[in-house]
C-alpha cells in the first residue's frame, strides 16, 4: 500500500542528527513518513539545512499548516518537504507557547510560504517574525479570534442548548 | 510602414524606462465575468501595462477544515467535493485513499482501476473545461461550445455512477458505494470511441491558429526555478519543464501498472500550459483503456470494495433481516467508527497539481486535525510576479491558464 524507505530515513536521521543534535527533540516514523520536531529557535536554520545541503535537497515545500495542542497549551507548525531529487517526503514540526506565539518565517527560504504562513496566521495566531505581508488572508480583516484553534466553537458561540460532549466529540 | 505593422508587440519595450506620468489603479473582481470565480485583483496600471497586482481571496472560504473536525470520516467526503468543483471525484477518491492509508485498508485491485477510469475523467472534464475557456478568454467561443458537450456527457457518466453531476460525493472509504452498471459501462466505451475526433477537432480551431498563437504564446511566462520556489505543481508546472507528477513519482492506486508519459512544455507560457493538458486529455484516455483492458481480463466482476465491516455499509437484505448487520448500518451511519490515533499525509494528482491531505487523528471518531494542501491556493501567490509588466488582457489569459479555482483557493 505505501513503502516506507528505511535506508533513506536512517541516512538523513544521521545528516541531521550530526549537525543538530541539540535542536532535535524528536524523531519518529509515522507510517510512511520520516518525522522530526526541532525547538522552535532551531526551525529556520534547520530548514535552510534541508533545502541547501546537498544529500539532503528538500527543495520543495509541499505544505506548512499550524497546529494547536489545547493539553500542553502550545500553537506549533508542521511543514511538509519533498525532495524532488531523491523523492523523499520529510515532517518537520515545531511548536511555540501560546501566549506568546512567536515563530521565524520561512518566506526567505521559500516563496511558496508567503500565503501559508498568512493563512496559519490567519487561523492560529502565530506571529511569523520577518514574514513580508502578515494579514488576514481568508478571514475578514477586522475579526479578532483565531477560529482554527481548539477553544473556538464551531457552533453559534451564544447558544446553551447544544452539549457536544454528549455526541463523544 | 509595412515592418511597422508586423512587428509583434512583444519585441518592443515592455517596462518602460522612463518615469512615468501617472499610474491608475484598477479593479478586477471579485465577480468579473472574465475572472472565472470569485478573484478580486486591484492592479496599478500604467497605461494598459500592469505594474502591480494586489489580490484579495477569501471571497468563499467556507471553513471547511474547522468544519472536518467535528464530521464522521464518511461525511468529509462531500466537504472535499466543493474544493475543486471541476473534478471532484478527484478529490473524493484522495481523501478515500488518505483515510484507507491511515487505517491500513488494502483496496482490491478491481477498486484500483475502477479507481483510475474515474479518477481520468475527471482530470479529462477539468482539463477541457480550462483549455475550452483559455480559448474563450482569447476571443474564440466556438471550442468551447464543442467540448462542453462532452463534459455534459462525462457528467452523465458521473450520474450513472453516483447518481450526481457536479459535486459528486462518489466512492465511499474502502471501495464504491455500488458496481458500475452496464449503462455506465455503455456511457464509458462511447465516450472513448467519440472523444478522440473532438479533441482533434478542438484542437484543430486553435493550437495553429495564428490569433491564438499571438495571444498565447510568451504570455505568462514563468521559469521552472521560480515555479518550484512557488510550489507550482501539475499541469503548470510540466508547462515550465519539470517532470514532476505523483502518478508517477509516488505511485499510488496501482498506478505503477500503467503505461502513460508526462507531456512537458519548455516556457512555461499560456500556451504550454495548453498544449500540456491537451496532450495529458490523450494520455488520460489512453490510461482509461488500459484500466478497462485490465478489468475485462478479471474473472471477478463483482468486487467494488474492500471487505472492511468498518466502513462500507452491509447490503440492504441483510440490515432488514439480520440485528448485526442493522448495527453496523447504524454504526457507520452515525460516524460511530473510532479511528486510530496516527498522522498521515497523501497526495494525488489532482487536475491542476498535487492535492494533499494532512490528516491528524487522535483516535477518537472525528479527524482532530485536517489540512488540505490546495494546489492552486499555493501557485496563484506568483500570480503578480508572472503579470508584472503585462497587458491587462494577457493577464486575463494567464489567470484562466493557470486554473485557479475558487472553491479550491478559499477551501
Amino acid at each position: 500500500m505505501f513503502k516506507i524507505n528505511a535506508e533513506r530515513n536512517k541516512f538523513v536521521v544521521k545528516i541531521l542528527s550530526d549537525n543538530f543534535s541539540e535542536a532535535i527533540v524528536q524523531q519518529e516514523v509515522i507510517l510512511d513518513m520520516l518525522c522530526i520536531t526541532v525547538t522552535k529557535e532551531a526551525i529556520n536554520p534547520f530548514l535552510l539545512f534541508l533545502r541547501d545541503n546537498n544529500e539532503l535537497k528538500y527543495d520543495f515545500l509541499t505544505t506548512l499548516c499550524g497546529m494547536h495542542y489545547p493539553e500542553i497549551d502550545q500553537l506549533g507548525v508542521v511543514y511538509h518537504l519533498h525532495s524532488l531529487t531523491n523523492n523523499h517526503y520529510i515532517r518537520v514540526k515545531t511548536a511555540t507557547e501560546l501566549s506568546n506565539p512567536v515563530l521565524p518565517t520561512a518566506t526567505n527560504i521559500w516563496p511558496s510560504a508567503n500565503w501559508m504562513e498568512r493563512e496559519t496566521f490567519d487561523f492560529f495566531g502565530i506571529q511569523f517574525q520577518g514574514h513580508p505581508n502578515l494579514v488576514r488572508i481568508l478571514n475578514v480583516d477586522d475579526m479578532t479570534a483565531f477560529p482554527l484553534r481548539k477553544d473556538f466553537p464551531l457552533e453559534d458561540q451564544t447558544r446553551e442548548d447544544k452539549d457536544d460532549s454528549m455526541f463523544g466529540r | 510602414m509595412a515592418n511597422e505593422l508586423h512587428t509583434d508587440y512583444w519585441e518592443r519595450d515592455f517596462v518602460r524606462t522612463e518615469e512615468p506620468k501617472e499610474y491608475n489603479t484598477l479593479n478586477v473582481g471579485p465577480t468579473h465575468p472574465a475572472t472565472h470565480g470569485v478573484f478580486q485583483n486591484i492592479m496599478l496600471m500604467d497605461g494598459e501595462f500592469i505594474v502591480e497586482t494586489e489580490q484579495t481571496i477569501g471571497y468563499i472560504h467556507r471553513a471547511f477544515e474547522k468544519i472536518a473536525e467535528r464530521r464522521p470520516f464518511y461525511q468529509i467526503t462531500p466537504l472535499t467535493d466543493r474544493l475543486n468543483y471541476c473534478s471532484a471525484p478527484l478529490n473524493n477518491m484522495g481523501w478515500h485513499m488518505t483515510v484507507e492509508k491511515l487505517l491500513g485498508i488494502e483496496t482490491p485491485k478491481r477498486v484500483d482501476y475502477l479507481r483510475i477510469v474515474i479518477m481520468e475523467f475527471a482530470r479529462i472534464a477539468d482539463h477541457l473545461i480550462c483549455n475550452s475557456v483559455i480559448g474563450v478568454d482569447s476571443g474564440a467561443l466556438t471550442g468551447f461550445t464543442y467540448l462542453f458537450q462532452s463534459r455534459e456527457f462525462i457528467y452523465e457518466i458521473y450520474e450513472e455512477i453516483c447518481g450526481s453531476r457536479l459535486t459528486t460525493n462518489m466512492g465511499r472509504i474502502g471501495g464504491f458505494e455500488r458496481n458500475f452498471s452496464a449503462k455506465a459501462w455503455d456511457k464509458i466505451r462511447y465516450f472513448l470511441k467519440t472523444y478522440p475526433a473532438k479533441l482533434a477537432e478542438f484542437e484543430n480551431l486553435l493550437a495553429r491558429n495564428r490569433i491564438f498563437m499571438d495571444r498565447t504564446i510568451n504570455v505568462g511566462s514563468f521559469a521552472a526555478d521560480r515555479a518550484l520556489a512557488y510550489g507550482f505543481t501539475g499541469p503548470n508546472l510540466r508547462a515550465c519543464g519539470v517532470d514532476y507528477d505523483v502518478r508517477v513519482m509516488n505511485p499510488y492506486c496501482s498506478y505503477d501498472e500503467f503505461d502513460f508519459f508526462i507531456p512537458l512544455g519548455q516556457n512555461g507560457d499560456t500556451y504550454d500550459r495548453f498544449m500540456v493538458r491537451q496532450e495529458e486529455m490523450r494520455q488520460s484516455l489512453y490510461i482509461i483503456e488500459q484500466a478497462i483492458a485490465k478489468l475485462d481480463k478479471m474473472d471477478d466482476k463483482q468486487t467494488y470494495y474492500a471487505s472492511d465491516p468498518r466502513f462500507v455499509l452491509p447490503p440492504k437484505e441483510k440490515v432488514y433481516n439480520n440485528m448485526e448487520a442493522l448495527i453496523w448500518h447504524f454504526k457507520i451511519v452515525m460516524g460511530e467508527t473510532d479511528i486510530p490515533a496516527g498522522e498521515v499525509y497523501h497526495c494525488v494528482e489532482a487536475a491542476n497539481g498535487e492535492l494533499g491531505f494532512y490528516l491528524v487523528s487522535d483516535g477518537g471518531r472525528t479527524p482532530s486535525r485536517l489540512h488540505f494542501r490546495r494546489p492552486c491556493f499555493i501557485y496563484y501567490q506568483a500570480y503578480p510576479e508572472m503579470v508584472k509588466g503585462t497587458m491587462l488582457s494577457d493577464a486575463i489569459l494567464t489567470m484562466s491558464s493557470m486554473n485557479v479555482i475558487a472553491g479550491e483557493l478559499d477551501a
